[in-house]
């Protein structure tokens, strides 16, 4: 109940925080619409109404990938610089748990961003979107939300001894939205791209959130995301675990 | 006038080094080589699937794109830096050319610039097979580095609006955007709605990718030099721009006093 309280409320007001910052509010909702506008004028050129719905519901989830990728990977230097991260692994609360809803309120401003591309792509584009199974597809969001958000979580912790990690993170931005197919079907992609987005959890977000809209069966996709995200968590919360005691030994917290 | 040129070429080269804070492996290689390249492929693979345009276009598009990241960036972070630092008032109150200041702290990024255009180009064409015949080489070597220019005066006037907004980073995030959607970077010109087009007409980047694309079609210099010194003359009004904007907002921070709270 404790961890329960901890991690919600450690959502939230970070969340808030959030939400008043230019970069992290304001930018992750645009930012990713600027390559969703592009997508959109060119699959409105190719004059395929099937590729531009697909491609819609695709760009609405690059949000959410953009509001971790940057942030997750620099949360811990952020704590840092804010001089609240001896602080943070100084509690007593599992480090993991502290962490854990930082990077989930990250993933959270990315659903601005979807219901924001969304809307863009149905007013100014005329996308029209008839969802097919209205309730997977309302479980496919929070269900693609969270375990991105855990993988922003294993980012975070293992970009701990990597003090420019934010341009890691930039960097990771574009190879997500291509190998796990947000904007173009993996099938055109090489082969050796496959196994690659297998272990990427929005792989199987995107396609959960395209199938529950446009007809298909996204269970499977929606355990295989949930099932990543569970995977994410526990090897982070391990590796947190080796990360702090080998700061800690070292005394090293503040510097790396 | 040594003093000035001191100003330009040391002052420049010394404001890059410590201020611009990117001079790290860890930065520079993801930013300037991992990014662009991937850029490249995510827009090269989203033409594939529309059936829009062949690799080459969106190899030069996005090349050419990317030469706006550093020009875009460093500016702003120019004075965003200083402000940081707690140097912005200072430079401000010293007596030297504030031309000489600034433009000599372009100068770097020009040049980063280009680099970052140039690896883009030799990167994508190589990953995607794109063949440019040699005797484009030399002209479109030409076509970043006016391409940079070009857009380091657009970072010129970012820089400026530095001097107003402190989230620099957001502002130059935006300009990069929209130079992606009206610059005929991906889409071509004559498939975005008039005024965009319009918009993108007045911007950097747009004649310079196009000159480069006609290049890489076998175009000599000769039959692409209207485009190169329209780029050249866009960014030069814009450079101007950036320079009375800096000036003016210069004086109006002092009158207010709001130098470090913007």
């Amino acid at each position: 109940m404790r961890n329960a309280r901890l991690v919600f409320f450690g959502w939230f007001l970070n969340l808030k925080m959030m939400m008043r910052s230019a970069f992290n509010g304001v930018l992750s909702v645009v930012w990713p619409m600027f390559f969703a506008t592009t997508a959109f004028f060119m699959y409105r050129a190719g004059h395929d109404q099937h590729t531009l719905l697909f491609a819609s519901l695709g760009a609405s989830v690059m949000g959410i990938w953009s509001a971790t990728s940057t942030s997750a990977s620099s949360v811990l230097q952020r704590e840092r610089r804010h001089g609240t991260l001896e602080l943070m692994a100084a509690a007593p609360a599992n480090f993991a748990l502290v962490l854990l809803p930082i990077s989930v309120a990250m993933t959270t401003v990315g659903l601005y961003s979807m219901i924001a591309t969304l809307l863009w792509g149905h007013f100014v584009f005329g996308i029209e979107m008839h969802l097919v199974h209205p309730l997977l597809f309302v479980l496919a969001v929070p269900v693609t939300i969270a375990s991105v958000g855990a993988l922003g979580f294993l980012l975070s912790v293992a970009c701990v001894r990597y003090r420019s990690a934010w341009a890691l993170g930039n960097a990771l931005e574009y190879p997500v939205w291509l190998i796990c197919g947000f904007l173009v079907p993996l099938a055109l992609l090489p082969a050796w791209v496959g196994p690659l987005s297998w272990i990427l959890a929005p792989t199987f977000g995107v396609r959960a959130i395209r199938e529950a809209a446009l007809g298909g069966s996204p269970l499977g996709d929606l355990l295989a995301a949930a099932g990543l995200g569970a995977a994410y968590f526990a090897t982070g919360v391990a590796l947190a675990e080796v990360v702090l005691r080998s700061a800690r030994r070292t005394a090293a917290l503040a510097l790396s | 006038m040594s003093w000035s040129l001191r100003v330009f070429f040391v002052g420049g080269l010394l404001s890059y080094r410590a201020l611009f804070n990117w001079l790290t492996p860890w930065i520079l290689i993801p930013t300037f080589l991992v990014a662009p390249i991937f850029q490249i492929l995510l827009f090269a693979y989203i033409g594939r699937s529309a059936h829009l345009q062949s690799d080459e276009f969106y190899v030069v598009g996005n090349a050419l794109q990317y030469t706006s990241l550093p020009c875009l960036f460093a500016m702003a972070n120019m004075l965003a830096d200083e402000r940081w630092s707690q140097t912005l008032g200072i430079l401000l109150s010293s007596p030297a050319s504030r031309l000489a200041l600034f433009l000599g702290r372009s100068l770097p990024v020009v040049l980063n610039g280009a680099l970052v255009g140039a690896f883009g180009f030799v990167a994508g064409s190589l990953l995607l097979h794109v063949h440019i015949p040699a005797s484009a080489f030399a002209p479109l070597a030409l076509v970043i580095v006016v391409t940079a220019v070009s857009c380091t005066g657009l970072g010129l006037v970012n820089g400026a609006i530095g001097l107003r907004v402190r989230e620099s980073a957001v502002s130059s995030n935006i300009l990069f955007g929209v130079l992606l959607v009206v610059c005929g970077v991906n889409v071509p010109l004559d498939e975005l709605p008039g005024w965009l087009e319009a918009i993108g007409r007045g911007l950097p980047l747009t004649h310079g990718i196009q000159a480069a694309r006609e290049l890489t079609d076998g175009a000599r210099l000769g039959d692409v030099w209207s485009l190169v010194a329209t780029e050249a003359f866009i960014g030069v009004v814009w450079g101007v721009l950036g320079c009375v904007l800096l000036r003016v907002l210069e004086v109006e921070s002092r009158r207010r006093a709001t130098l470090e709270t913007a």
